[in-house]
């Protein structure tokens, strides 16, 4: 079919961050097709340089809104790997909780408020509030209690305040922690109804598959967000964690502010469907029915489903929740002190899962605590070379449609992929191809 | 009836946890659109309009590109509230401004040949009013959620919003926290803007300054607090470096 058209979604709504699709097809053939990255550079790595050990995890919170627990994590895990500092259990399930929390509240937003609109042939969670009123208020009710539960282990749910090296500022009290798992328990109700309203629309989600390489922590013990070791479904684990750029090789494009990445093949993908392909058999066993409800099994190489493998990571997030709260309740939750850092000069590494994918910070340290080196590894930035690909193989397969629907099913894959683009756009050590 | 103020929320380089806090109302946005129109907003809405009373701009300005985008927004709006650090002050986006910019290019990008780029064109961190009037300030790193809602009501309202010229301390002591001083912390609250319900030194952590510094700050009473603990003026100042880089006071109090 012969035709000329051009799609040019300047700045794409509904994701974090600013993006454009650029597609050009004449006579059929399609003459350009680009993923760009439009957001302004903020130079975080260079920030960092001549910042106090303190000073770090409230600079990195701030390179994203919605994962700042996670930047927080990864940047205490590195400066407490430079100090050789080791962290009490009760800090291990606490930090647990934080992730979990922000896991939730960010899956929800993008499930709810970002991708649920095109599923319901909206523009966006407005108009849906008077016609589903109910699976509206779900939505709500679920990022309501994920935000509460952010604000309760870290002070505040953008930005946490009570993450501090070494521990916590503030612990919750054995009276708050009861009151969450209550509301956790009914929570997990209301996910099991979320699922059934999203299943009655999931044939909305393109049957589109393309097969890519997937690249996340793993563990022997739990579903990995907190700790784990790198692992890839094409090479399987690479334990030397501090070698991370082995796995993760970084480049950069001219139409994008934010790094590339590849490692075996010409890109690859992070984030639940990347978990979950990893490490589906160690969910919960909630979260495995609602797999089921999807026939979502590993390895799925359609990245429109990465919506529903966070469906799946939201109800084993509120399980595994569940499970530490029980330990830290019958542990006894103490006020402790955060453990006192021994400031010396070295390099720390900190990898952790978060709600797009593996993060991981890398601080170079001097004797007195202050940094000289900083860089920081996005998840955004591992998947936009992956969202080229997939375009390049989608737009072929769906030249025939209308040029409205072309326009939606290209805006619906980077939405799948959850983009957070301010957080993507800071490089450091930058190899050019 | 009179219509409902049309609004539009917009950003620029930041972490979007400002607007973020907007949808972190959760159910009260409802009470919100109904007495304005949301009517852009990138972040969860696909629909957009270029017809707006009030703009609502979050993040800072880096980039010639930007700030021609900007001048576009100011050029709609009757109304325009910069929203969080990075717009109000510049934030943290302004700490790399005690280094030039070729100076951090090079440190981030290596050698690589950026000239002609236009999106890797950036000069000085500017906040918003370093470039177009701002009318409203909704201070804090991120916004305080209550404090959104009452500044958008009362300008919907015509009213003029009642933000705190107080510092932190005041909220600090109504909650009734141990003073991070006394912790032995280096806090900021003596010279920092109130509005925030001193919610940092409520979780055990000192003040960081995001909402920026009040103007009276030399007086006797944040003298008295850092002679107590062998402190002077100018080692507070010397902190205010997150969120205050090369700012002298809050400009912003008539």
């Amino acid at each position: 079919m012969s035709k000329d058209f051009s799609v040019h979604v300047e700045h794409i709504t509904r994701v974090e961050g600013h993006g454009n699709i650029v597609l050009d097809v004449k006579n059929g053939k399609i003459e350009k097709l680009q993923w760009n990255v439009v957001e302004a550079p903020r130079f975080f790595e260079a920030m960092l340089r001549g910042q106090q050990y303190n000073e770090l995890r409230p600079i990195t919170s701030r390179i994203c809104g919605i994962c700042s627990i996670g930047h927080s994590l990864a940047s205490l895990k590195a400066t407490e790997d430079a100090f050789d500092i080791k962290i009490t259990k009760q800090t291990a399930i606490l930090r647990r909780l934080a992730i979990h929390a922000e896991n939730m509240q960010s899956h929800i937003l993008h499930i709810g408020y970002l991708v649920a609109p095109d599923l319901f042939g909206v523009g966006s969670v407005f108009p849906l509030v008077g016609k589903h009123t109910d699976t509206v208020m779900k939505i709500v009710k679920l990022h309501r209690l994920a935000n509460e539960m952010s604000d309760l282990i870290c002070g505040r749910t953008i930005h946490p305040i009570r993450l501090i090296v070494g521990g916590f500022s503030l612990v919750p009290t054995e009276r708050q922690l009861l009151h969450l798992k209550n509301r956790l328990a009914e929570a997990q109700d209301l996910t099991k109804e979320l699922a059934v309203v999203i299943q009655s629309v999931a044939d909305k989600l393109p049957t589109f598959t393309r097969e890519t390489e997937y690249i996340g922590l793993t563990s022997d013990s739990e579903y990995a967000l907190y700790d784990g070791v790198i692992a890839s479904t094409d090479t399987g684990k690479h334990p030397a964690y501090r070698d991370y750029k082995e796995v993760i090789n970084e480049y950069i494009v001219p139409q994008s502010t934010a790094k590339y990445a590849k490692h075996a093949r010409e890109s690859y993908m992070v984030g639940a469907l990347a978990r979950f392909n990893l490490n589906s058999t160690q969910l919960h066993p909630v979260a495995q029915e609602v797999a089921h409800m999807f026939r979502l099994k590993p390895l799925t190489y359609n990245p429109f489903m990465n919506t529903i493998a966070q469906l799946v990571e939201f109800s084993h997030s509120i399980e595994d929740s569940l499970l530490l709260i029980n330990s830290l309740l019958d542990q006894g939750i103490k006020q402790e002190k955060p453990v006192k850092p021994v400031v010396k000069a070295g390099r720390g590494v900190g990898i952790v899962e978060v709600p797009r994918g593996i993060l991981v910070h890398d601080y170079t340290l001097n004797s007195k605590g202050y940094c000289t080196k900083a860089n920081c590894i996005i998840p955004t930035n591992q998947n936009h070379a992956n969202i080229q690909l997939d375009m390049e193989k989608l737009v072929p397969e769906i030249l025939t449609k209308s040029q409205k629907e072309i326009e939606l099913t290209l805006e619906m894959l980077v939405r799948a992929y959850d983009p957070c683009i301010s957080c993507s756009t800071h490089y450091l050590d930058v190899i050019f191809v | 009836m009179k219509q409902k103020p049309r609004v539009a929320v917009f950003d620029f380089a930041d972490c979007e946890g400002c607007e973020l806090q907007i949808a972190n109302l959760e159910e009260e946005i409802l009470d919100l659109i109904s007495f304005v129109d949301i009517v852009s907003f990138r972040e969860v809405m696909k629909e957009h309009s270029d017809s707006y009373d009030i703009a609502i701009v979050e993040g800072s300005i880096m980039r010639p590109m930007d700030e021609e985008r900007l001048r576009g927004i100011r050029s709609h709006a009757k109304i325009l509230i910069a929203l969080g650090a990075c717009a109000t002050m510049g934030g943290v986006n302004k700490i790399r401004n005690q280094w030039m910019p070729e100076e951090v290019k090079k440190d981030v990008y290596g050698d690589a040949n950026l000239k002609g780029n236009e999106l890797f064109d950036v000069f000085q961190t500017k906040a918003i009013n370093e470039v177009v009037p701002v009318d409203y300030y909704i201070f804090g790193c991120p916004i305080d959620r209550d404090e959104f809602k009452s500044v958008i009501t009362a300008i919907a309202l015509g009213k003029k919003p009642d933000i705190p010229r107080y510092p932190v301390c005041v909220e600090c002591k109504k909650n009734e926290n141990i003073c991070q001083f006394e912790l032995g912390a280096f806090c900021l609250g003596p010279i920092t803007r109130a509005g925030c319900k001193a919610i940092c030194p409520t979780h055990n952590s000192p003040c960081e300054g995001c909402r920026g510094l009040i103007k009276k700050q030399d007086t006797e009473c944040v003298k008295e607090v850092l002679e107590r603990y062998k402190l002077s003026y100018e080692d507070i100042r010397r902190r205010c470096t997150m969120y205050n880089y090369g700012r002298k006071e809050c400009s912003y109090d008539e």
